[in-house]
């Protein structure tokens, strides 16, 4: 973290004006999905994890907010930062495997995640090692068939060292997803498998800290209520935040924005 | 090939440890190697896709996993997870599909792996292996557990003729000598197309080479030597043609200008008819079986 020239205040402010400094440079889109899990990705990293702990990012469009996460921790250079999108990068838009010890595995096609964060858990549990597994989904990936399979094999053996965590933003690539996935509570689903659910909201530290405590027997799912573009009025709850870059105009006033808060 | 298979695990499973994953198949088959391997030994149920992220996953904290199914529901299925989670990361992940090609017969074409070892070898970091026999599954399990990479096994049905004296396994292996041009038969095929040529004379029969390893960049010497000395070549594997050993022989030939003026390549042909039955059945609707394969062969080389 050897830029902090961007943004004065609270280190979470720093990476979100980072965030936003990234994308607006690269003039590339996914911030809505970026900012509405950044407060969970930063907090995780900066006050959750320990050593032994392994971070997996289903959602690898939010590859943005995990990498100025990761400049924010150290882990990533300040170089590393300023080559996103650029040729010869490691950090495409989506996160990619083996350069980056932080970032164990390669995604960007949804409904990967949990099934790798249920092996590293259940590989570290069979060799007695420490740590706590986070995998974090979206709410539109919970589509995709191999998240349940996922879930059924980890409740099935009892992996208490496996937390899974959905950004629940209500959007997905072409609508919300109660349009287009059906309407059927997350939390509901996943309870129906038998594992333990926690609902809060999903900008609160706090909220994510008392989840986190409440853990018992088995995996435990966290169901993050989230804003898309969290933070910045013009682009919260609007899809097409999904995709737009920013304009020079809409970059001022979101850091603006951020700052205020 | 299944008992082989297991016990060789078993075997291996002395000298080191493990996680296997099995996609609900092993009934009367792999009971001694879950004996063994207690709670490595994990039942994934009947979710491939998952079972593949698991074994990619372990595979990240050390693990080396060796997953099985049937051929097709372990490549097919869970394609992009081998793709993205074991290839893409070069994981030590290795896939068993038991039933390569027309293995499972009339259980029906979903259950025949045509297309395994074609798909799997675009991928990056992939090596395939392709038994001939029973007794090649031993020392193949060596190599792949020695190897920390992805891989695929193809096991099928031991078909070899008895009083065969196998030498070494090696990747090539020269099973037969013969005139007739040389034949390279990919997977148990050879066993039954070796009896058969075994009754010709040497004018009639081509030189037998079995190739139980892919990708190659070439074939040895001494194959490529008879190659370039009869000037006929003729490939049989139970796969269809495209992404099969034909072709990739053929481009390893063309690579050394080599080329030979008799070229035919023996491949599954699918479901000409539409009609189904056992394996003998599908080869020869083929034309793969041992039998049309050598008249073929001795048409095109005459004695």
């Amino acid at each position: 973290m050897d830029d902090a020239g961007y943004f004065p205040g609270s280190a979470l402010a720093m990476i979100k004006a980072r965030l936003l400094k990234m994308h607006f440079d690269a003039r590339v889109g996914h911030i809505g999905g970026n900012l509405s899990c950044i407060d969970a990705v930063a907090h995780l990293h900066l006050q959750v994890m320990l050593e032994d702990d392994v971070f997996v990012l289903s959602k690898g469009h939010a590859a943005g907010a995990l990498y100025a996460t990761l400049w924010a921790t150290g882990d990533i250079t300040e170089a590393e930062l300023l080559s996103y999108y650029k040729d010869g990068t490691h950090l495409a838009a989506h996160p990619a495997a083996r350069w980056n010890r932080r970032i164990r595995f390669g995604t960007g096609s949804l409904g990967h995640g949990l099934g790798l964060a249920t092996g590293v858990a259940f590989a570290k549990r069979l060799r007695h090692e420490a740590g706590t597994t986070y995998c974090l989904m979206g709410d539109g990936e919970c589509q995709e068939g191999s998240i349940w399979e996922a879930a059924a094999f980890a409740q099935h053996h009892g992996l208490s060292n496996l937390v899974c965590l959905v950004d629940a933003n209500g959007w997905q690539g072409f609508g919300r997803t109660g349009e287009v996935g059906g309407a059927a509570p997350l939390a509901g689903r996943f309870r129906a498998l038998g594992l333990q659910v926690e609902e809060i909201g999903g900008h609160s530290s706090t909220a994510l800290d008392l989840a986190l405590r409440r853990r018992s027997e088995g995996p435990l799912v966290v169901v993050l209520d989230t804003v898309k573009g969290h933070g910045v009025s013009f682009m919260e709850d609007r899809m097409e935040w999904h995709y737009l870059p920013m304009s020079p105009d809409q970059y001022d006033l979101a850091l603006q924005e951020l700052e205020a808060a | 090939m299944r008992g082989s298979f297991c016990a060789g695990l078993v075997e291996l499973s002395r000298r080191r440890p493990f996680l296997f994953l099995t996609g609900d198949l092993g009934f009367m088959a792999l009971e001694p190697l879950q004996a063994a391997l207690g709670d490595r030994f994990v039942n994934a149920g009947v979710a491939e896709q998952n079972m593949v992220s698991v074994a990619a996953g372990a595979a990240s904290v050390g693990e080396q996993c060796w997953t099985y199914s049937i051929a097709p529901f372990i490549y097919g299925r869970p394609f992009e997870q081998i793709r993205n989670d074991v290839c893409l990361h070069d994981m030590d992940v290795k896939l068993v599909g038991n039933g390569g090609g027309y293995g499972y017969g009339v259980m029906g074409a979903t259950h025949h792996a045509l297309e395994d070892y074609g798909v799997l070898l675009t991928l990056q970091n992939m090596r395939v292996y392709l038994p001939a026999f029973a007794d090649d599954v031993a020392p193949i399990l060596e190599r792949m557990a020695d190897d920390p990479h992805p891989a695929y096994l193809r096991l099928g049905r031991c078909e070899k003729p008895a009083g065969l004296a196998l030498g070494a396994y090696a990747p090539w292996r020269r099973l037969l000598e013969g005139k007739a041009g040389v034949l390279v038969v990919a997977g148990p095929n050879a066993g039954t197309i070796l009896a058969l040529a075994r009754e010709l004379s040497p004018i009639e029969r081509p030189e037998v080479w079995v190739v139980s390893e892919l990708p190659f960049e070439t074939p040895p010497k001494a194959c490529l030597d008879r190659i370039r000395r009869t000037g006929a070549l003729f490939v049989v594997e139970e796969h269809v043609r495209q992404g099969g050993v034909g072709q990739m022989l053929a481009h390893a030939l063309m690579t050394q200008g080599v080329g030979p003026r008799t070229f035919r390549h023996f491949h599954a042909a699918g479901y000409p008819s539409g009609l189904y039955g056992s394996q003998a059945f599908h080869r020869a609707e083929s034309g793969i079986d041992a039998r049309a394969v050598l008249a073929e062969i001795g048409q095109m080389v005459p004695a």
